[in-house]
């Protein structure tokens, strides 16, 4: 596709899943270069009781340092923020987070959509957003005002998706930058900004 | 919902209106934030134009409490956190339990969920006929929920769940009487609360209080406006009173952080 968005240096990678996309990140992360030059975000949906677990297993599969996000805490590059369990995450224009734990949205919080939609608005053209695993419509949303904001959209190949229903919502309603299959995400990350 | 219905100009303008034509501050909640409920009330509501919107809100009186209960996130539960509701009842609640009366405040009360499960454990440590909980919001029409303390019987699942993981050792079904959708809480509980308004951005303290509970409120302020309120609450804390915040809010960046001492792995600090 279009060789010019593609210079566009990439500024903040998201990155949001849902049933199906834990086995995906566990294949991602260890891949991935030390020395990411932009911050990655996780919205990733999960039971409130499970509070630090997907943390923890991520940080054991990366040197990248890992942490849940914290209200009011800076993205960084090379830096990997967890949106919280049964909070929604947004992005202020000064690229600091905020909670909030208003209505679910898709029957989740934290949701993909309420995310992918402020983050497109604050880093537009720079944003990276990739779409992983799911069996709900959460995500869609959000991948439009990517769009609509020039940023770069990613879908997991729904085939080679656990539970392909969110990917092929995606697909079938937004147009994607690329389609990926998931061994193929590591490098794509890695070289984002070569 | 249309993200971009209205835009970072149009929400100052909005705010501004509301504090001139209203006297209710947002100019100091995070933007990210109160920008995404405005959108949400403009699509709900079915607004075709932001000139529209705007008119209604400034003009309307009755359309403006609506925009008030809208635009304040009031999403709450009962015994949310049970970790937390644990340490209050094994940490906290017994040390005020030492005085002959106990003071509590919980600012940005909502429907009035955490006042009623603080009354129900501090109604089992036999502390409840000594304690008065003021609970405050800045918003009229959740204070006239919170006061009938009736919750929708659907939710009583996972609150009875939370209360029981809390250490709560009753059967929670004891507390309440059903009716039709609703659950009306046992009125020995809200005999100790007294509702009011109060707006954590203009107003100012109203007491001295052993225990103030702020949960889910301060992540809607900018980092300004929640070292205002810690003030605020500084000055509404009696030496050796427990402050208590939401699972992710945190005192840390405070100037004044250093003469309070958390409570275990809870957010809680107590003023030293």
């Amino acid at each position: 596709m279009a060789e010019t968005i593609d210079d566009t240096p990439c500024a903040a990678l998201f990155i949001g899943g849902s049933a199906g996309s834990l086995d995906v990140l566990l294949e991602i992360f260890p891949a991935l270069r030390n020395d990411i030059p932009f911050p990655i975000v996780l919205v990733v949906h999960r039971k409130a009781s499970n509070e630090s677990l997907l943390t923890d297993l991520l940080k054991s599969r990366t040197k990248l340092a890992v942490s849940e996000a914290n209200e009011k805490e800076f993205l960084s590059p090379g830096k990997v923020f967890i949106a919280p369990a049964d909070y929604h995450m947004l992005i202020e224009q000064d690229q600091s987070i905020s909670l909030d734990y208003s209505e679910k949205v898709n029957y989740s919080r934290p949701s993909i959509d309420v995310t992918f939609q402020s983050a497109a608005e604050v880093f537009k053209e720079k944003l990276v957003c990739i779409l992983l695993s799911g069996s709900n419509a959460d995500g869609v949303e959000g991948l439009k005002s990517v769009n609509n904001f020039k940023g770069r959209v990613v879908i997991q190949n729904p085939y080679t998706a656990i539970m392909p229903y969110m990917p092929q919502q995606a697909v079938l309603n937004v147009e994607p930058h690329v389609v990926l299959d998931s061994h193929d995400m590591a490098d794509y990350i890695n070289n984002l900004n070569d | 919902m249309i993200s971009d219905a209205i835009n970072n100009e149009q929400v100052e303008i909005l705010l501004n209106d509301v504090l001139e034509t209203h006297g209710y501050d947002f100019l100091a909640y995070s933007h990210a934030s109160i920008k995404r409920r405005i959108i949400r009330l403009y699509g709900l509501d079915n607004f075709v134009s932001f000139a529209e919107f705007r008119y209604t809100v400034k003009t309307d009186k009755q359309y403006f409490k609506r925009f008030l209960e809208e635009i304040t996130v009031n999403v709450t539960e009962m015994f949310r956190d049970p970790s937390f509701y644990k340490s209050l009842r094994n940490d906290v609640l017994p040390v005020l339990g030492t005085y002959p009366f106990i003071r509590i405040w919980v600012a940005g009360c909502s429907t009035g969920e955490e006042a009623y499960s603080l009354a129900i454990v501090l109604k089992e440590l036999n502390l409840l006929n000594k304690s008065l909980i003021y609970a405050t919001d800045i918003n009229p029409s959740v204070l006239e929920k919170a006061k009938r303390g009736m919750f929708p019987l659907n939710y009583l699942k996972q609150y009875s769940e939370n209360y029981l993981q809390s250490g709560g050792v009753k059967d929670f079904s004891t507390y309440y009487t059903a009716n039709y959708s609703l659950a009306k809480f046992d009125e020995s509980l809200n005999s100790k609360m007294i509702f009011s308004t109060h707006n954590l951005v203009s107003d100012h303290s109203f007491n001295e209080f052993q225990l103030i509970l702020c949960r889910n409120v301060l992540i809607y302020f900018d980092k300004e406006l929640q070292h205002k309120v810690f003030n605020l609450f500084d000055g509404s804390i009696e030496k050796l009173g427990y402050l208590a915040l939401g699972s992710k809010e945190s005192l840390e960046f405070w100037p004044k952080a250093k003469e309070y001492k958390r409570v275990k792995m809870e957010k809680i600090w107590r003023k030293l």
